[in-house]
């Protein structure tokens, strides 16, 4: 084989490979990519049942209610003018409070409950979810207590 | 005074390197011998002045001079020392300066130890170095001076971020910042051998022990904020795909792959236009990193710094730099040589094979992580791209270059047979067969990917010894016992996260105290829960005594987590708690107290989760001996006439 030739054949099997490659991530972002919804487009659009999204807004307050068990909450998320109930398992993280921005990764359930399987609070008064900066949650005066401190 | 010092040291370096470069640019047009004199001392001047505005830096934060606004944005008066001095790279000015720094020192070090490259080349190196250095020096001066005073002066600072208030912090970043800034002497070095026209084995024999020194830091750089991220935010996990991580992983595959290529264009001479391309990759995926990082585009605890224009600052510099580089590679690729031919069952063969998975895993990275950013910037779409599908996507590759690393050492240049590689992998194949057999029989209930997965490492651990067999060991180069090592903490690092990931146990319970509970082999029980005290925190703390469940002699450790209130921001952090055995560990995490008195306890037992963090320090040391391998002059000699045996 001609050193030409051997050039040429790497490189189809190099662009070949990334084929390969971008044709698995492609497929994989469809079934993966979680989209990003608030309440209210929760409300508006039918989303798959178990299918994984993430949903963003604000822990309404007076929301927050322990289960029996003592370490599963419920609580609703709002924006603007819609509502969502949440079910979470687990240690909830340090800046988890009402009347607080908050961006829950999971999925709905039959009843329409949103169940997640991790949620995230500001990290710190500088923080705050990239979902969240842009989100009206109408409640401005505690919008600008909780999220953009 | 000091931060004036610094400031002018800062100025000075950038004024050396536009000089640097411009005596570089009249050597490369008249070849007078005259210039070379002035080009190494202003390189390494260059490079001390910067150390010098860092050190200056580190003092005022040590000091806690309030009047530098860094400084009292960033730190306290009551910060712990270590704190502070981590506190200089804690944020954003601080960390580019860190950064800068290192480049300009990278530009030092070749003019100080690098011998290999002809006398044009060598200076082509310099200047594109130069060049490099002056456009991040731009960036600091005009968009980010970390010196700018502030007056009047507040009396206490408004401190920095608890998460970064550890130990982690301290090393964390600079190790990472010398493997990203170190691929910079990769990229100068194939861009000054594009300029100078020479591009053989002696350019990547010259490239060789630079990008491995690079790749050494990245890999321990990396496995360090793993385990930040593992026990200081309490979460369980080891990696979670965040965008900033994903910006450290990037380089470190680019890297990763570029050594494997550059061991065959310095030994065979052949694949050079790849192992060009992959040295301009490896230094475009860490400025990339920078720009996802430093632009605040991803918001999350990395991003100190919401500031459009410093992004579209490193973004523009991105831009020139690579497009700059690529650019030149379109017109001078015509000009390379052809390497020299292989079989494709053969060494070359198989590392081309390690590429080409490299950077489809690369590729995978790259658009998971990018893509939420086109998405809404050009579709106004909120998308979040997470672990399911970095998983998902890039296992099957994983998968398959470990299976690709059980042959591939193994097989000789140019070319080989099917037979005799057959003979030499049937070991570890039927170990891995066995284990599989073994496991579907012992553990019937584990997926078949976690069986799979620590089958693969398994067969691994013993086919990374498989190049040593038939071998004279005294004679045996020490690259050889490098690749053998690293490749061997390969398969413990996968072992570790295959174990992790199939074999975690949870517990996750409301307790009272004097409640006993059993997780794994262990018994646990909430002994007390009491208040205590830092530096620069109170904390609640549970006392847990843990002993094993089948052991009467009584032995009993504790776990003591925290809630941590701390003060200067005031800011609560949990602080996960550790047990460490050579198998695995048990991480609790203590949650909040619930209206009936009992206390949210969460518990894992973690198997072999350490051997992940254990097997990347293995890769590391694997490099650092072939390192060793590579500058020793004794041994030089001998692999010259010899290379890579």
């Amino acid at each position: 084989m001609k050193p030409k030739h051997q050039r040429l054949l790497l490189a189809v099997i190099a662009v070949i490979g990334l084929l390969v490659a971008s044709l698995i991530a492609i497929n994989a972002l469809s079934d993966e990519a979680s989209y990003f919804y608030t309440p209210a487009t929760l409300n508006d659009q039918e989303v798959e049942i178990g299918k994984a999204i993430r949903l963003g807004g604000m822990v309404k307050q007076g929301s927050i209610q322990s289960a029996k068990d003592g370490v599963t909450i419920n609580f609703i998320v709002q924006d603007k003018d819609q509502e969502q109930l949440v079910r979470y398992t687990g240690v909830t993280p340090n800046l988890f409070v009402e009347g607080s921005g908050v961006v829950a990764d999971g999925r709905l359930d039959k009843d329409g409950i949103f169940i997640a399987d991790n949620l995230l609070a500001k990290h710190d008064e500088n923080y705050v979810p990239r979902e969240l900066q842009d989100i009206d949650m109408g409640n401005s005066q505690a919008l600008e207590k909780s999220v953009i401190q | 005074m000091t931060a004036e010092a610094g400031l002018i040291a800062l100025w000075l370096a950038a004024a050396l390197a536009l000089l640097q470069f411009t005596v570089s640019c009249f050597y490369m047009r008249t070849e007078d011998e005259n210039l070379l004199k002035i080009i190494n001392p202003i390189a390494i001047v260059q490079g001390l002045l910067c150390l010098l505005s860092f050190a200056m830096l580190t003092l005022l934060f040590l000091d806690t001079d309030l009047s530098v606004l860094l400084v009292a944005q960033n730190s306290h008066i009551d910060k712990p020392w270590i704190f502070k001095l981590a506190g200089t790279w804690g944020n954003h000015e601080g960390s580019m300066l860190l950064w800068v720094s290192i480049l300009a020192l990278s530009g030092a070090a070749i003019a100080l130890f690098e011998k290999r490259l002809d006398q044009k080349t060598f200076t082509a190196t310099l200047m594109v170095q130069a060049f490099v250095s002056f456009g991040f020096y731009a960036f600091l001066l005009f968009s980010s001076n970390p010196f700018e005073r502030l007056n009047p002066a507040p009396r206490e600072g408004s401190g920095l971020n608890p998460l970064l208030q550890d130990i982690g912090l301290a090393f964390h970043p600079p190790t990472l910042y010398f493997g990203y800034v170190g691929l910079s002497i990769a990229f100068s070095v194939a861009v000054g051998g594009l300029i100078s026209g020479t591009i053989n084995s002696a350019l990547a024999r010259a490239m060789r022990p630079w990008a491995l020194l690079a790749w050494i830091f990245l890999t321990l750089g990396i496995a360090a904020g793993s385990y930040w991220a593992y026990y200081e935010l309490g979460w369980g996990g080891w990696w979670f795909w965040d965008p900033v991580e994903n910006a450290s992983l990037m380089p470190w595959i680019a890297a990763t792959a570029l050594l494997h290529s550059i061991a065959v264009m310095a030994t065979r001479d052949a694949l050079r236009s790849w192992t060009i391309i992959l040295a301009l990759v490896g230094f475009a995926m860490s400025m990339a990193g920078t720009f996802l990082v430093r632009s605040g585009i991803l918001t999350s605890v990395h991003a100190f710094a919401v500031d459009p224009e410093r992004g579209a600052f490193i973004l523009a510099l991105m831009v020139i730099n690579v497009a700059g580089a690529l650019l030149l590679y379109a017109l001078r690729i015509n000009q390379v040589r052809q390497g020299k031919v292989f079989n494709l069952l053969s060494r070359e063969g198989a590392i081309v094979g390690n590429n080409i998975l490299l950077v489809s895993i690369l590729a995978i990275v790259f658009v998971g992580t990018l893509f939420p950013l086109f998405a809404e910037a050009f579709a106004d779409q909120k998308i979040s791209v997470g672990p399911p599908y970095f998983n998902k996507a890039t296992i099957p590759f994983i998968f398959l270059l470990m299976i690709l690393l059980w042959a591939g050492p193994l097989l000789r240049w140019r070319q080989d047979n099917a037979e005799r590689i057959g003979k030499k992998v049937i070991t570890s194949s039927i170990t891995a067969i066995v284990f599989i057999i073994i496991m579907a029989v012992v553990l019937p209930d584990t997926p078949i990917f976690s069986m799979l997965a620590i089958a693969l490492s398994i067969g691994l651990a013993i086919a990374s010894f498989m190049p040593l067999m038939g071998r004279k060991l005294r004679r045996t180069p020490l690259p050889i016992y490098g690749m053998v090592i690293a490749h061997f903490g390969i398969a413990i690092c996968a072992f570790g996260m295959a174990a992790e990931s199939g074999f975690s146990k949870q517990l996750l319970k409301s307790v009272d105290i004097g409640d006993s509970e059993v997780i794994a082999d262990f018994n646990v029980k909430l002994k007390n829960v009491v208040p205590t005290i830092g530096d620069n925190w109170v904390a609640t703390q549970a006392i847990i005594e843990v002993s094993d469940k089948d052991d009467r002699a009584d032995e009993v450790e504790m776990l003591q987590p925290e809630q941590r209130l701390f003060f200067n921001p005031n800011q609560e952090t949990s602080e996960a708690a550790l047990m460490t055995r050579w198998n695995g560990q048990l991480y609790a995490v203590l949650g909040k107290q619930n209206a009936d008195g009992k206390w949210q306890l969460r518990i894992w037992w973690k198997p072999f989760v350490t051997w992940i963090w254990y097997g990347a320090v293995i890769i590391a040391l694997g490099g650092l001996i072939a390192l060793i391998g590579r500058t020793n002059r004794r041994r030089k000699k001998h692999e010259e006439a010899n290379p890579w045996a």
